[in-house]
């Protein structure tokens, strides 16, 4: 396992627990997707397992050196004062890479989000979806082996969120990438993941998992299958057993 | 278009109004030119007493454009120590508090004092920038603390260092309150000055604020108008200068500089 969440328990200084006793492991490669309901912790799950926080009790542990991470922040932000590009070069730079070496990858990462055109634009001059799609590219920038992402699509529209939804499910199945998805749509977490795992209200655990077929071989279609639908319904139980008990 | 003529004409008309009034009733009602002298009578006061207007009108602007400067200096540099550490926010904030609610008035006789009464232009330039330095210190404050929270993370993630995070950061993220902050303290730098010198430039001080108390001790009433006059105009270049930078600096991304059309 890439990574494990052994026992893990985050109090915040106002005594709220956000987690409690989560445990559960990620693999190499997986896209992982984290639903809950709001206030369940996700968000602070995914804090933990970028090290801006630390946990009260249990560990986040790493299989071998912490990898490269990628952090997608639920709305883009961007630096409204810099350009998309600057934005994307940001990471770069306060790691102090070589010129040359940013241009290239600033260049592929744009690219792969589609927005070399809007380089030398302002993120007050983008739509959402644009917007997001920068954030996204910033976080590819520093070639990541995981990316996090929090509740990514959430303010957006439901067209715009299933176009960047089949661009993100197509970027990670092209390249080499765990990721690790905050959601509270299961449609969703449905559509994109290769495993769910249903927390429950806070303080968080994780009380299903539920493994789902490779996520390559779907397409658009997949949401009009009955498959799509028998997973959808899956996960609502394991939600709502929660609220009931 | 329309909406431009409106905006321009409109004071203009109101200004021509105004003092084609004012000349007509001082000589209707026969007011007398040393409470009341016409606008006439003060351009005209204005052209000839120009050199004598024009080298205390350089004081003035000379002594607001350092005090300006040394607020801002100051005022930026104090805010970068708060924002390094609650602590020294907490104990420090209420004294720049108490600096600023004491009237200017009041503290003028002491440093006075302390830099010698043969200093006075020195004693208004230090009370003009006490006076001007707060607003750029309380927004500079809050513009530092006001960058998103998620691009705190972002440094967080990607190690930056103290440095980094201030220069790429927390400055970007306050420009618009630092800039709010300079176009108060640029017209309270001009009534610093100008308080300042009535109250301790007795004597050796040549600015305009001491124009207008010699002028109206020698009853020439049209020199003073013209001195306050010219004090208006000083105080309006400088708020249009730095509205001016603010739209500049401020047009490609900040909503407060984006034309409502």
């Amino acid at each position: 396992m890439l990574l494990t969440f052994d026992h893990v328990t985050k109090r915040f200084p106002s005594g709220v627990e956000a987690l409690k006793d989560a445990n559960f492991a990620v693999a190499d490669g997986e896209f992982v997707s984290l639903v809950g309901p709001s206030g369940c912790g996700k968000s602070t799950a995914l804090r933990l397992i970028a090290g801006l926080t630390a946990p009260n009790t249990g560990a986040v542990k790493w299989a071998g050196t912490p990898p490269t991470l990628g952090f997608v922040f639920q709305d883009a932000a961007l630096m409204p004062w810099a350009t998309v590009e600057k934005n994307v070069r940001l990471p770069l730079e306060l790691q102090r890479m070589e010129e040359a070496k940013i241009r290239d990858r600033v260049g592929e990462a744009l690219n792969l989000v589609g927005l070399e055109a809007f380089a030398r634009s302002y993120p007050r001059e983008l739509s959402g979806g644009m917007r997001m799609r920068a954030s996204i590219a910033r976080a590819l920038a520093a070639d990541p082996k995981v990316l996090l992402m929090d509740e990514p699509f959430a303010a957006l529209d439901e067209l715009t969120r299933e176009r960047l939804n089949d661009e993100l499910r197509a970027l990670w199945a092209g390249k080499n990438l765990t990721i690790v998805f905050v959601t509270h749509s299961i449609y969703e977490s449905v559509y994109l993941s290769s495993r769910i795992l249903v927390m429950s209200p806070r303080p968080g655990r994780v009380v299903a998992d539920i493994a789902m077929d490779d996520p390559r071989a779907r397409d658009p279609e997949f949401r009009a299958t009955q498959i799509y639908g028998e997973r959808c319904r899956e996960v609502r139980a394991a939600l709502k057993m929660r609220e009931d008990t | 278009m329309r909406d431009r003529i409106l905006a321009y004409g409109l004071p203009i008309f109101v200004a021509v109004a105004v003092v084609g009034f004012w000349e007509w009733a001082v000589g209707a009602f026969e007011v007398s030119p040393f409470v009341l002298p016409t606008p006439s009578a003060i351009a005209t006061a204005v052209v000839t007493e120009w050199s004598s207007l024009a080298a205390s009108a350089w004081v003035t602007i000379r002594i607001t454009i350092v005090a300006f400067v040394l607020a801002l200096v100051f005022g930026v540099a104090w805010a970068v120590i708060f924002a390094q550490s609650r602590t020294i926010e907490r104990a420090l904030f209420p004294y720049a508090v108490t600096l600023q609610v004491t009237p200017v008035v009041a503290i003028a006789p002491l440093i006075l004092i302390w830099v010698g009464l043969d200093n006075a232009e020195r004693a208004v330039l230090i009370l003009a920038t006490i006076v001007a330095f707060f607003p750029i210190l309380a927004n500079t404050t809050l513009g530092l603390r006001s960058a998103d929270r998620g691009l705190h993370e972002l440094f967080d993630l990607y190690g930056a260092s103290r440095l980094q995070r201030l220069t790429r950061l927390q400055f970007p993220a306050a420009l618009p309150y630092i800039l709010a902050g300079m176009k108060i303290s640029g017209g309270l730098a001009l009534i610093g000055t100008v308080v300042a010198e009535f109250a301790a430039g007795s004597g050796t001080s040549t600015g305009l604020a001491w124009v207008i108390y010699e002028s109206g001790f020698n009853l020439r009433i049209a020199k003073a108008f013209a001195a306050l006059a010219l004090l208006s105009a000083i105080g309006i270049a400088i708020y249009a200068a730095l509205s001016l930078l603010e739209r500049q600096l401020l047009k490609r991304w900040h909503e407060s500089a984006t034309s409502v059309e």
